[in-house]
């Protein structure tokens, strides 16, 4: 009987703790509960990864009061997540990763009435670069034996990659276009499958994040030829970028926070804080270097004007290759 | 017994069909296209997203056609019975339980996981298995704070508390 | 001998105080993660990943960290086995195959004897993958790269192949029991088109797919139960087990009764656990079907047969050893929970991949090592925990439902903190009970739903590649045999049928 007479008790303290809360949010704002850390993809993809190491930072450090719950929706390439977004009931504890699905979800997908420009810029947290990775035994060294031998394979030659018009298929279109070639596409469910298909010869080529395929190119087996970032790689100082070789052509992938439509200034504040500090930890410029990746911290309105222009670049892209009208 | 199988196997068969209609639905981003045409190969893609639920699907519609021949020479043991499909008890249990479930379900959505825990017990012990009210109350309510402990501090699973998240927020601030 | 030094030198890190008291809290964590339904050994390690940089600051090494979340992986390989057995609620995806054999088990009174095989099952199948993981490691992580998508597609349709006697007597019921779990996996996110599919009245709850637990737990939690209900009307449903130190004692020595499955579980689910995307769910799947086939006595199987216990135990534990392998040695992961793992290993700054062996040995050996102790330690903290969760089988039926049904709630909710999954199983469950009345077997459909979406993409990548033509699973080098020997596995049960009509009209005909 001692645990009922606990629980009234507790209630009763809770009510009067909870009018205080509530009265408290005007200023400074501070989470009363867990805060909801959704993730777009599922669990062990890259940018699962990335969000448990956000995770894991902001838990190491102690910097924020109350714990990021990651929640993984991978549903729809994103849909999921952007309608659970949509409808966060409580949008000044809803946060979430996202990648680059999150300009082309919406836009494949004009049934969810989602738009992009409501979500709250708490901060891009880096940006992700893509190398051209071929086997070793085909003995290409340059982009140029790439060009030659994918065309002389035609339809031979395979790209694996991510899903359907997902980053890396966007820039195998850009290949085909741009090149003259018939590189055919295989998706597969992450780029970790990707790297180890070609590790094993299945597949002829891809286009990974160096986080992805960093192991097998340390063990010799597979080779970056070129990468499509518009300065050369520090991790990579041998690898010609593509506009170096004659293209122009440059695709990252964004890694930014964002909280639900409808967050209050004071919340939004708080967590561009919050993960700007995180930003700024040894643990996540470590990762960052050692994972090759890019972009510097972004937040409030300049994020909201890179959404903006990312989101016209997707829809030309993704209009130029029939995916949408 | 028998007029059951017959009907299943129809809700069944319907649902199939169904399933069908839908697998050959064509892409939201284009809704023009015709339906059906991603069943077989498509060029460049391989098999079409409708290729394999659809075949599968049909296989589904045939088997409920052949259950439906079975049922008719009356070869399988559900379509022999002259039993009633569920007797009294069995409606009034299925009842009580099942409306008990979805009595649940919709109270999860008002008072979150918790509460609608401590009733859920407090009903079925009490109403169903008529132990004593002081068992069941022991239980229905230790099973809620043994669960917050296990979920929502060890775990780090944020169940949903619906309009009793307010009473959670001192917890918050003890446990988390 | 090299290895032999190297391994010892594991054990000796994996035996210091500090790492064998983390694996012993690991292992017990685990164990009731494990346990409980909904959650599995990829919720344990995903949540206590944050913790490990605390152990990492403490110890100063990544190999103590990393021990404790193998440890928990171990534990709840264990734990999936208890929800299994004595409430007929698989604990995870992993322990499916063990409500087979271990429910009936349980409702014969013979709870205590499914979980000691299911233990010391367990044991026997982590530590001979532990053996093979040891000698072989590199090799067999280039044998998993000749693995690709015709490959594993024929290996899904062997699973499927082994799994044909699985259904009652009743062919067109258990056929539409598996179609409708494939044609299920494939609902949510096509990622071959990019396009959504089958989202059923344009619920966006679809979107991400039915997950198989939310039909598993709505099969067995409350579906199965309110047909034992129905069934039993509240009679005792279980009969209580008297668990006193000697039964368990006996039960250990009867133990021998059931080294076909364990064997068989052992080697079957270490072999499929180091192919990439397939797992350990696929392998005790068919580590049960395999020993079913070949069993003298397969009719016993589904009634309580230890042996359909240990097979699918000893696979499940070897396989998630099996796991480990692709995941250090090419950096992919096997299973959702080495891919957390593997999340672990990046955020400490270790690199997995080819060159791990070599130049991080005193990662390895000592991660090594540990899977030995941590897998000792397993099985000792399950057997002292047995009476315990038998204790559970001693409460009335109308206490036990109730909480086996709220378990299922929380479990479903748990495991994708969605709350239309949770609708979509109890509506599966009450789906359940109905076609459990006509007779409709539906361990095939939660199969099919495992199975399925690891079959449909690479059927489909493999006709990306060879242009629509079917021929590309005959003739490859290792695809070939396996999907002739699966295609053989199909069609045996089928012409013993025609033959034994054929002879059935000679005798009318006489």
């Amino acid at each position: 009987m001692s645990i009922g007479k606990r629980f009234v008790s507790g209630a009763l303290g809770a009510a009067l703790f909870a009018a205080a809360a509530l009265s408290g949010t005007a200023h400074a704002f501070e989470p009363v509960k867990p805060i909801d850390f959704i993730i777009m993809a599922g669990k062990g993809g890259g940018a699962d990864k990335m969000a448990r190491l956000m995770q894991s930072i902001v838990e190491k450090e102690n910097l924020a009061s109350r714990p990021l719950v990651p929640v993984n929706k991978p549903g729809g390439s994103g849909a999921e997540a952007l309608v659970a977004m949509k409808n966060a009931s409580d949008p000044d504890h809803t946060i979430m990763v996202t990648l680059n699905s999150f300009f082309t979800t919406p836009l494949r997908q004009p049934g969810l009435e989602v738009d992009i420009m409501a979500f709250a810029p708490v901060g891009r947290m880096a940006e992700d670069t893509f190398l051209l990775w071929v086997h070793k035994d085909t003995g290409i060294t340059s982009f140029e034996q790439f060009l030659d031998e994918a065309k002389s394979r035609g339809r031979g030659w395979v790209m694996g990659g991510t899903g359907k018009n997902s980053e890396d298929n966007i820039i195998t279109d850009y290949l085909n276009a741009n090149y003259g070639l018939e590189i055919k596409y295989v998706p597969y469910k992450g780029g970790g499958e990707v790297a180890k298909q070609l590790a094993g010869q299945q597949i002829t080529s891809s286009v990974n994040n160096p986080s992805e395929a960093l192991g097998f190119y340390e063990a010799g087996t597979v080779v970056p030829l070129v990468a499509f970032t518009n300065e050369r790689l520090p991790l990579f100082p041998d690898v010609p970028t593509l506009n170096e070789v004659g293209g122009d052509f440059a695709y990252f992938m964004q890694r930014s926070v964002v909280g639900a439509p409808g967050m209050s200034d004071a919340a939004l504040a708080y967590y561009t804080s919050l993960f700007e500090k995180a930003y700024n930890t040894a643990d996540w410029q470590k990762y960052k270097t050692d994972k090759s990746l890019m972009g510097d911290f972004m937040a409030g309105a300049d994020l909201k004007a890179y959404w903006q222009t990312q989101r016209d670049r997707h829809q030309n892209i993704l209009k130029a290759s029939g995916a949408i009208n | 017994m028998r007029r059951a199988e017959i009907i299943t196997a129809a809700l069944l068969g319907l649902m199939s069909v169904y399933f069908m209609w839908k697998s050959g639905e064509p892409p939201a981003w284009n809704p023009d296209a015709p339906r059906f045409q991603n069943i077989w190969i498509v060029l460049d893609e391989g098999p079409g997203s409708g290729f394999w639920p659809f075949w599968l699907s049909l296989v589904m519609l045939g088997c409920c056609v052949w259950i439906a021949v079975n049922w008719y020479r009356r070869q399988s043991p559900p379509s022999q019975s002259e039993e009633p499909f569920l007797d009294s008890f069995g409606i009034r249990q299925l009842l009580l339980v099942g409306g008990g479930l979805f009595g649940f379900l919709v109270l999860i959505h008002i008072l979150g996981f918790y509460g609608a825990i401590f009733v859920f017990l407090l009903y079925y012990i009490r109403l169903l298995g008529r132990h004593s009210i002081k068992s069941t109350l022991a239980i229905s309510s230790a099973v809620p704070v043994i669960g917050f402990f296990f979920f929502d501090v060890a775990m780090r699973i944020i169940l949903p508390k619906g309009y009793l998240e307010p009473l959670f927020i001192p917890l918050y601030d003890i446990f988390l | 001998m090299d290895i032999l030094f190297a391994l010892l030198d594991g054990f000796w890190v994996a035996l210091q105080p500090v790492n064998l008291g983390l694996a012993i809290i690991g292992v017990v964590v685990g164990l009731f993660v494990g346990a409980m339904p909904g959650l599995g050994s990829v919720n344990g390690v995903a949540i206590l990943l944050p913790f490990t940089f605390v152990i990492q600051q403490i110890t100063g090494s990544a190999t103590s960290p990393m021990i404790f979340l193998a440890a928990i992986y171990y534990g709840a390989m264990y734990g999936g086995a208890i929800s299994s057995i004595t409430l007929g609620v698989p604990g995870a995806s992993t322990a499916v195959a063990t409500t087979f054999d271990g429910r009936p088990m349980a409702l014969n009174g013979q709870a205590d004897r499914a979980l000691v095989t299911a233990a010391i099952a367990s044991f026997v199948g982590g530590t001979v993958s532990n053996v093979l993981f040891t000698l072989f490691a590199p090799p067999l992580a280039s044998v998993a790269l000749q693995f690709g998508d015709p490959e594993i597609f024929a290996l899904m349709l062997l699973a499927f192949a082994t799994f044909i006697g699985l259904g009652g007597d009743d062919i067109p019921k258990t056929l539409f029991s598996i179609c409708f779990g494939l044609v299920l996996a494939t609902v949510g996110f096509d990622i071959v088109s990019g396009e959504p599919r089958l989202i059923f009245f344009d619920i966006t709850g679809f979107t991400h797919g039915i997950r198989f637990l939310v039909l598993a737990i709505g099969v067995y939690g409350i579906g199965e139960m309110i047909w034992t209900i129905n069934e039993t009307r509240y009679r005792e449903s279980m009969t209580a087990v008297n668990f006193t130190p000697s039964r368990l004692m006996a039960a250990t020595r009867r133990f021998a009764d059931a080294w076909k499955g364990t064997l068989i579980g052992s080697f079957l689910g270490f072999f499929v656990g180091i192919l990439p995307a397939a797992g350990a769910t696929p392998g005790s799947l068919m580590a049960y079907g395999v020993t079913k086939m070949v069993s003298r006595n397969p009719r016993s199987f589904g009634k309580g047969n230890v042996d359909g216990v240990a097979a699918p135990e000893a696979a499940n534990n070897s396989a998630s050893t099996g796991a480990m392998l692709p995941m250090m040695t090419l950096g992919i992961p096997g299973s959702p929970t080495t891919a957390v793992l593997l999340a672990g290993m990046v955020i400490w700054g270790l690199q997995p991949g080819p060159l791990l062996f070599t130049e991080q040995p005193d990662f390895v050996w000592p991660l090594i090592g540990s899977f030995y102790i941590s897998n000792v330690v397993a099985v000792l903290v399950n057997l002292a925990f047995i009476p315990v969760f038998l204790w559970m089988l001693r409460m009335p039926f109308t206490i036990l439902a109730p909480l086996i049904f709220v378990l299922s709630l929380v479990g479903t909710y748990a495991a994708y903190q969605n709350m239309f999954d949770v609708w979509l199983m109890v509506l599966f469950g009450l789906g359940a009970f109905f076609l459990r009345l006509l007779d409709y077997p539906l361990a095939p459909a939660v199969l099919a739903i495992v199975l399925g979406p690891i079959a449909e993409p690479k059927l489909r990548q493999s006709l990306l590649f060879s242009d629509g033509d079917f021929s590309i699973f005959l003739t490859r080098p290792i695809a070939g045999p396996i999907t002739v020997i699966a295609i053989i596995l199909i069609l045996l049960p089928l012409f013993a049928k025609i033959r034994r009509m054929i002879r059935e009209r000679r005798t009318e005909q006489v």
